[in-house]
């Protein structure tokens, strides 16, 4: 009763502080405050509901079993660490929107194949393409390069057509001017359709980071060596430890932000010029 | 209209490369026959073989085509249209998680969008959660929610749901939010000028605007949702479903079953997105804003 009590507690200061926070004039400090408080809120009534309702650990073992977990099965997870993000997911992620962005600079050169790509790229976009994960799996081997060749083929196409529409976002009075400073294609692309299309460009780099991980973790389920995070996740679950699945959940948890947050402070240092960036300090 | 030339050209040029691909990818096992048979191929005689192999690394489009109609067509033929074997019935079963998880998340993603919109600290406490979870593969844990929820009791349609409802509400709520705050402070001065309340604000300005938001995000939605459906018929221990049909091909190898049901989740994808494409042309019409 004393833990439910207390989860009550908790909620009730936790959200009358945000209140109180939140209809204060906005700051740096009060917008970072309010998500965070409103986190620890979460994980505390979290932690006292499972111990009040005593809920089996098998079921949803409690956040702090799950840090126990954490600190001592490190190993275990900066292995799975290496060889799901580092091997498989970035390797993918550089390859694919390489491919993507070099194919997107082809494709807006030459109108007819723009009208042809473009909506079957958005066509493509919108399939379920993580059912390729078996028959990648199939082609190139159970290691690492077949959980890249997965993360290649899911983050092509949103990053292609992201891409090309960025291209695309400069308008005639612009073309015109760097026409009459005499520029070719190439330094056109180069010093006004390409930082013009950067803001595109990062929509389609952060949608696919969150695609890579996802991608490189569930190809694991398909076949993989005995490590990986997406292989540890399906057999822990039938071992039913699961608070190593939480933990290798936390560990895909910060690097998915950690993955998007760089990007988002990449687009922030290089597109400072853009409406959406401007006016936010 | 015009583009229907260039995305033919498109669609024609991936189906000679697939053809192609077909030959390069199979020749090593057509060789290996032959050798064993001792017997040299000439480079018909290579393709054919290529193109008709039981298990190959790349079946041939028209391989793909015959087993769906195989598994489509002729069971309804026969009046088995669900009987196991069919790839109706387990287009049916991925659909109905599909449909109730699209629907639990449009529902979950509205709301979430309206407390967000109308109260101040939901926005700014809920709001970077909202975001911050979808940097969070989820699809990882799709196992362990099957897993556990079966332990509670919890079986068959709605755990898979639960993954497609998770998986969906995000698109939702971005929208959502940004539709329910499209209209201008001129507009909305304009309705405190006719001493409007909230609720008539909201049913006759917001909501209305918000419309067109709402339709770009259930298509994301419904998309994101069969792909939930899929991964969550994984760890079911290949029961049912299209995922189910995935797992059972790549366990035997059956290679042009797993290209079946790609194709067959692909067709049911385009189908879901263009009728929410169809009903949103229809509403948007009604409403005078399309």
């Amino acid at each position: 009763m004393a833990w439910l009590a207390l989860a009550l507690a908790v909620w009730i200061g936790g959200w009358w502080l945000n209140h109180v926070l939140s209809h204060r004039p906005k700051t740096r400090v009060t917008r970072l405050a309010v998500p965070i408080i409103f986190g620890v809120t979460l994980v505390i009534i979290w932690e006292a509901l499972v111990r009040g309702l005593e809920i089996s650990p098998v079921l949803l073992p409690p956040p702090t079993q799950i840090a126990v977990t954490f600190a001592d099965k490190t190993h275990i997870l900066w292995q799975d660490f290496v060889q799901t993000v580092i091997k498989g997911a970035l390797t993918g992620y550089v390859l694919g929107c390489g491919a993507a962005f070099l194919m997107a600079i082809a494709v807006d050169r030459f109108d007819f194949l723009k009208r042809g790509l473009l909506p079957v790229g958005n066509f493509v976009a919108a399939l379920p393409i993580i059912g390729m994960a078996p028959i990648l799996v199939m082609w190139f081997g159970f290691d690492w390069q077949s959980k890249a060749a997965v993360v290649v083929v899911m983050v092509f196409f949103p990053m292609l057509v992201n891409t090309v529409e960025g291209l695309s976002d400069t308008d005639a009075m612009q073309r015109d001017l760097m026409r009459t400073y005499a520029a070719g294609y190439w330094k056109t692309l180069l010093k006004l359709r390409l930082p013009a299309a950067l803001p595109f460009i990062f929509n389609g780099l952060k949608i696919a980071s969150t695609l890579a991980l996802i991608g490189a973790i569930v190809a694991e389920f398909f076949g993989s060596p005995t490590r990986g995070m997406g292989f540890r996740i399906s057999t822990s679950v039938g071992q039913l430890a699961l608070d190593l699945v939480w933990a290798e959940i936390v560990v895909a948890a910060i690097v998915g932000s950690a993955f998007y947050g760089g990007i988002a402070l990449l687009e922030k240092a290089l597109t400072f010029w853009h409406p959406s960036q401007r006016g936010r300090t | 209209m015009r583009n229907i030339v260039p995305v033919l050209t498109v669609v024609a040029a991936i189906f000679a490369i697939w053809y192609v691909a077909a030959v390069a990818l199979n020749a090593a096992w057509a060789y290996n026959k032959a050798e064993r048979a001792g017997v040299s191929l000439t480079t018909s005689e290579l393709i054919s073989d290529t193109w008709s192999q039981k298990k190959p690394k790349l079946p041939a489009p028209h391989q793909v085509g015959a087993e769906l109609w195989k598994t489509t067509g002729e069971m309804v033929a026969k009046g088995r249209a669900f009987s196991k074997r069919s790839l109706i019935y387990h287009s049916w079963v991925t659909f109905s998680a599909t449909g109730l998880g699209f629907l639990l998340g449009t529902a979950l993603g509205i709301t979430l969008a309206i407390g967000i919109v109308y109260n101040r600290t939901m926005d700014m406490s809920v709001m970077p959660w909202v975001i911050a979870s979808q940097t969070i593969p989820i699809l990882a844990i799709a196992p362990m929610i099957i897993v556990v929820l079966n332990a509670v009791g919890i079986s068959g349609l709605l755990p898979k749901a639960m993954i497609s409802m998770y998986l969906s509400f995000f698109p939702v709520v971005v929208g959502m939010v940004k539709g329910l705050r499209s209209p201008g402070p001129m507009q909305l001065d304009q309705m405190r000028t006719w001493n409007a309340t909230p609720a008539q604000t909201f049913w006759k300005l917001r909501l209305p605007s918000s419309m067109p938001y709402l339709f770009t995000s259930l298509k994301i939605g419904m998309a994101a949702s069969l792909v939930g459906a899929i991964v969550g018929e994984l760890p079911t221990g290949a029961v049912a479903g299209l995922g189910a049909r995935l797992l059972a091909g790549s366990y035997y190898g059956q290679t042009i079953q797993i290209w079946s049901a790609l194709i067959m989740a692909a067709t049911l994808a385009a189908c879901l997105v263009g009728l929410i494409g169809l009903v949103q042309r229809i509403v948007l019409k009604r409403m005078g804003m399309a």
